[in-house]
């Protein structure tokens, strides 16, 4: 028989534990075309919703006449601002502590915005009824350039605010302007830059982009007027805070609002936001009595929900002549569009922006941020990152360049000379951060080894002398960043959402049987939680991961969390699984304990149970003593086998990596191909390899395009320009470079299984480097900085510019 | 609530002969999901870009949000769900996406596999390149692609008979 046991190496394999390659739970269903999307959901008696926009980006709305619309047969109900001020909502607050018109009260701000919402029995009845709906507008002149919003004589946006001198973050100086924030020593960063040997100064615009998820926003509201009660589906990264808002607004208390995330078509920040589809939704099933769905298309999309980035950076830094960075200082001009819904924990109207200072250790910084008002949508979500480290690792990569050009230096020996030190670590920064553990040094240097970074440079130095010698005209550019990133938010003692504290939560139920379910405050939209978290109980708890089944998305059911944006779910609530995992563990020991006669203290865990210390064969199993603890538990102990957690994390985590990017650019036509890129992430610890190199794969993608192409832009006169799939770039399959990936494994020392979140570390880190490689290619020609996106006009024009084409 | 008459069609949607009356207006895409109530084929632009709602129709690739349900009367239509045989063995595109993590939020993967299928139609052993332009009018926003790739690759092999080496890395 002893032939019939498993082996530890079987034993170990069966759980699909923390490490393993496993495959998605999810595919299962999403290969067979069974997800379950908002879109999915039809309810009896469900009605549509669907939204009159403005076509001005800044008008008076005169008169609005709903009269042809309601006579059009299959419409039931249009509701304008006057509606909403009957139930109090024609305003509601955004999450940046600022509020937002749901539907148009009296002006239009921005291009697209909602000005009324038609409601009725199928979705084509009404969006022919969209066009019957007269509205009169007066037109205003629009304020388009952020530089020109606090100019004396710029047009007032904002008429609610007039008289406020105070906004959410202190002092307004202007009647368009939303905030100053700083952070800093500006005395001590000023008079190092008078004493430097060298500056540098250089405004780094990071342009409006979006995330664009393949599934657009949507809800489905269905309240009962027998009951009382709310049930809301939607594309919710944060569920609960949906519950919440919901509740603040509408007085209907918390539980009765059932808030349910489904399956969500990808997020990357556009699903954090609370907006005017979802509020109008909720209301026209009030108003109806009967369901109402609401789904936005891609052009809604683009233009009025959810924008992010749109900061001019412009950067400064000290050094002595040979690269020792001293000072750091940065002033970023954030156009928030006409109304402040930035995503960011509400006492950061700047989200993280001061990370800035990146991986070096810099002395001595100051950071202030002025957000204005334009005619332009709300949002400055946080695509792909944590709240504005993109544009925070941005402005340090590209400035650490310039400044490795000025000082004729090779830029990665300039990142090495200025690295924080692993002794260093926790290390605390100029701006404000205890950094938690890097091994900055070896991350590079593996890096470098791995692509060859000396003989890249050498063929780089070839070709640009056969360029000048008109033998080629292909023009090579090496990218080069070096990213910290901040994720995980997080501590609440600083960190919230309109004063919701920024914990986590898992409740883990294990049945007699030995299986398990999971739920958390998270919400998957495509990370794959239902694999990783299952395989993070699997080794904490040694059940298999197949029998543990995670859910997310259910207010009813999940206990009460904040949801998955900024790379969090694993900082967070992975740690939250751990500790309840844990709690479990505990009572199962006791319980083994008394079913070996020993004491507790007598037993070692052993990968799917406890045995007694050297007595391997006296042992129980975590699935036996799953039984015991419904059926038999020990005398006085109560019966059941379940924990909870609520974690509050001690700190942030930080990830970092080290990027290298190899591009030819043809100077005549300024088409960029990407030869190599290679990515090394250092995410801590590891919990399913797989998934994170797809996770990698997907935010270089992201990065790909936002540096190469993607944009938000307005015209001169307000209107959204590309805000379609035709102008809006989404590589495909074609244009996508292929990816290397590769890692190093630091641990974070305050986590409880050392893992520190991954998803957004490609996209934080792949920008600059994308960037920096365009920049590189053309530096030798006397080129300090070109701005994204790099598409092959603008690199075209950059070459025109430096005289390439004469 | 339309006022427009409607119009018989007949296609065969997964094998099954189906007749209905619809509006002349209705999108194919609208009539697959809500009619037919197979919710697999999804919308993610309503402007041929995405390619979220590709059906496989008379053996063709097709963005069904930008063709009319009328237009396929007398078609045969093969959306995700009609892909796993009748025993429930999946598609070896289905086993494929899992097994190369060629999917993560999912949406696009019912348009991404009926697209792959008659790309493989097409040609049977393509080249990366062929791959990668086969699958051009399809957008993933997750994976950037590799894995998509690779689980093409590795239907191809096992449809031609040879076992597929390379793991998703």
């Amino acid at each position: 028989m002893n032939d019939m046991t498993p082996t530890r190496e079987q034993r170990e394999a069966s759980l699909e534990g923390m490490g393993c390659k496993r495959k998605r739970v999810e595919d299962v269903r999403f290969t067979q075309g069974k997800g379950n999307y908002v879109d999915d959901l039809k309810l009896p008696g469900m009605l549509y919703g669907d939204f009159v926009r403005s076509p001005y980006p800044h008008a008076r709305v005169k008169k609005i006449d709903i009269s042809r619309a309601m006579a059009l047969p299959g419409v039931v109900a249009v509701l304008t601002s006057e509606e909403l001020k009957g139930v109090n909502l024609a305003w509601m607050p955004t999450l940046a502590g600022d509020v937002q018109m749901v539907l148009a009260d009296g002006k239009v701000l921005f291009q697209n915005q909602e000005v009324a919402f038609v409601v009725a029995e199928d979705r084509y009845t009404a969006a022919d009824a969209i066009e019957l709906v007269d509205v009169d507008y007066e037109q205003l002149p629009a304020l388009v350039d952020p530089w020109q919003s606090m100019a004396p004589d710029a047009v007032v946006l904002r008429e609610d605010l007039a008289g406020k001198t105070e906004g959410a973050h202190g002092k307004r100086e202007h009647h368009n302007h939303i905030f100053k924030w700083q952070v800093g020593d500006r005395p001590a960063t000023d008079e190092t830059f008078a004493r430097a040997d060298v500056t540098t100064k250089d405004t780094f615009f990071y342009h409006r982009t979006h995330p664009c998820p393949l599934e657009t926003c949507a809800s489905v509201a269905s309240y009962d007027k027998i009951t009382g009660d709310l049930t809301l589906w939607g594309t919710f990264q944060a569920p609960h805070v949906v519950r919440t808002v919901a509740s603040m607004l509408s007085t209907i208390p918390e539980s009765k609002i059932h808030v349910i995330a489904p399956d969500i078509g990808g997020g990357f920040g556009n699903k954090v936001g609370v907006y005017p589809g979802y509020v109008c939704s909720i209301v026209a099933s009030i108003v109806t009595g009967r369901p109402v769905k609401w789904v936005e298309d891609r052009m809604e999309n683009l233009s009025a929900t959810a924008f992010a980035r749109d900061y001019h950076m412009t950067t400064e830094l000290a050094a002595t002549k040979d690269g020792k960075i001293t000072a750091m200082r940065v002033h970023v001009l954030a156009d928030h569009g006409a109304f402040d819904a930035c995503a960011d924990p509400s006492k950061w109207p700047a989200g993280f922006m001061n990370i800035c200072t990146g991986s070096y250790d810099i002395p001595v910084a100051h950071l202030a941020v002025d957000g204005v008002y334009t005619n332009k949508a709300p949002g400055g979500v946080a695509y792909r990152c944590s709240f504005r480290v993109t544009e925070a690792v941005y402005a340090i990569e590209r400035g650490i360049e310039v400044l490795a050009q000025k000082l004729g230096m090779d830029s990665v020996e300039l990142r090495m000379k200025n690295f924080i030190k692993r002794e260093q670590f926790p290390y605390q920064s100029a701006l404000g951060w205890e950094y938690d553990s890097g091994d900055y040094h070896v991350a590079m240097e593996k890096a470098l080894k791995a692509v060859n970074y000396a003989e890249l440079r050498a063929e780089q130095a070839a070709k640009r002398e056969a360029f000048k010698r008109g033998e080629t005209r292909e023009l090579m550019g090496i990218g080069v960043s070096f990213f910290t990133e901040i994720v995980g938010a997080g501590p609440s003692k600083n960190c919230d959402i309109l004063g919701i504290a920024m914990f986590d939560s898992c409740e883990i139920r294990v049945h007699p049987t030995g299986s398990a379910i999971a739920r958390m405050g998270t919400k998957s939209q495509g990370q794959g939680h239902e694999t990783t978290f299952a395989q993070i109980i699997a080794t904490e708890i040694g059940l298999p991961a197949a029998n543990i089944k995670v859910e997310e998305g259910n207010t009813d059911t999940a206990p009460y969390g904040l949801g998955t944006y900024g790379s969090r779910s694993t900082p967070v609530a992975g740690a939250a699984i751990a500790m309840a995992a844990r709690k479990i563990k505990n009572k199962a020991q006791m319980i083994a304990a008394y079913l070996l006669e020993v004491h507790e203290g007598d037993l070692e865990w052993d990968i799917d149970g406890f045995r007694v210390k050297g007595l391997p064969e006296k042992s129980k199993s975590m699935k036996d003593i799953a039984w015991v603890a419904y059926n038999a538990p020990p005398p006085g102990m109560e019966p059941g086998l379940e924990a909870v957690s609520y974690y509050d994390p001690p700190n942030m985590t930080y990830p970092f990596g080290a990027y290298f990017c190899v591009m030819d650019i043809d100077a005549d036509t300024g088409v960029a191909k990407t030869r190599r890129f290679y990515a090394l992430d250092d995410c801590g610890t590891r919990i399913n390899p797989m998934i994170i190199e797809g996770q990698v794969h997907g935010g270089l993608t992201e990065a790909f395009a936002v540096a190469m192409g993607q944009e938000i832009a307005y015209d001169e006169d307000g209107n959204v320009k590309g805000a379609t799939l035709m102008d809006f770039f989404l590589p495909t399959a074609v244009e996508t470079p292929h990816w290397e990936t590769d890692h190093t494994v630091t641990p974070s020392p305050h986590h409880p299984i050392g893992a520190k979140g991954v998803g957004e570390s490609p996209h934080v880190g792949g920008v600059p480097c994308f960037s920096n490689a365009v920049n590189d290619a053309f530096s030798f020609l006397g080129s300090r900085h070109i701005q994204m996106p790099h598409d092959a006009w603008r690199i075209w024009q950059a070459a025109e510019n430096l005289g390439l084409h004469k | 609530m339309s006022t427009i008459e409607q119009v018989p069609i007949t296609l065969t949607v997964n094998g099954k002969k189906i007749q209905r009356f619809v509006d002349p207006r209705m999108l194919l895409i609208h009539f697959i999901r809500e009619e037919m109530t197979l919710t697999g084929a999804h919308i993610g632009c309503e402007t041929s870009h995405c390619g979220a709602c590709t059906l496989d129709i008379d053996g063709i690739s097709v963005k069904s949000c930008t063709m009319l349900a009328v237009q396929a009367n007398g078609a045969s239509v093969t959306t995700i769900e009609g892909m796993a045989a009748a025993d429930g063995t999946l598609h070896v595109l289905q086993e494929a996406f899992r097994m190369m993590h060629g999917l993560q939020c999912g949406f696009c993967t019912p348009g991404m596999i009926m697209r792959a299928s008659v790309l493989l139609k097409e040609i049977p052993d393509p080249t990366e390149e062929q791959i990668r332009y086969g699958i051009a009018g399809n957008i993933c926003r997750c994976t950037g692609y590799q894995n998509i790739v690779k689980a093409i690759q590795y239907a191809a092999a096992k449809l031609n008979g040879r076992a597929y080496q390379e793991a998703a890395e």
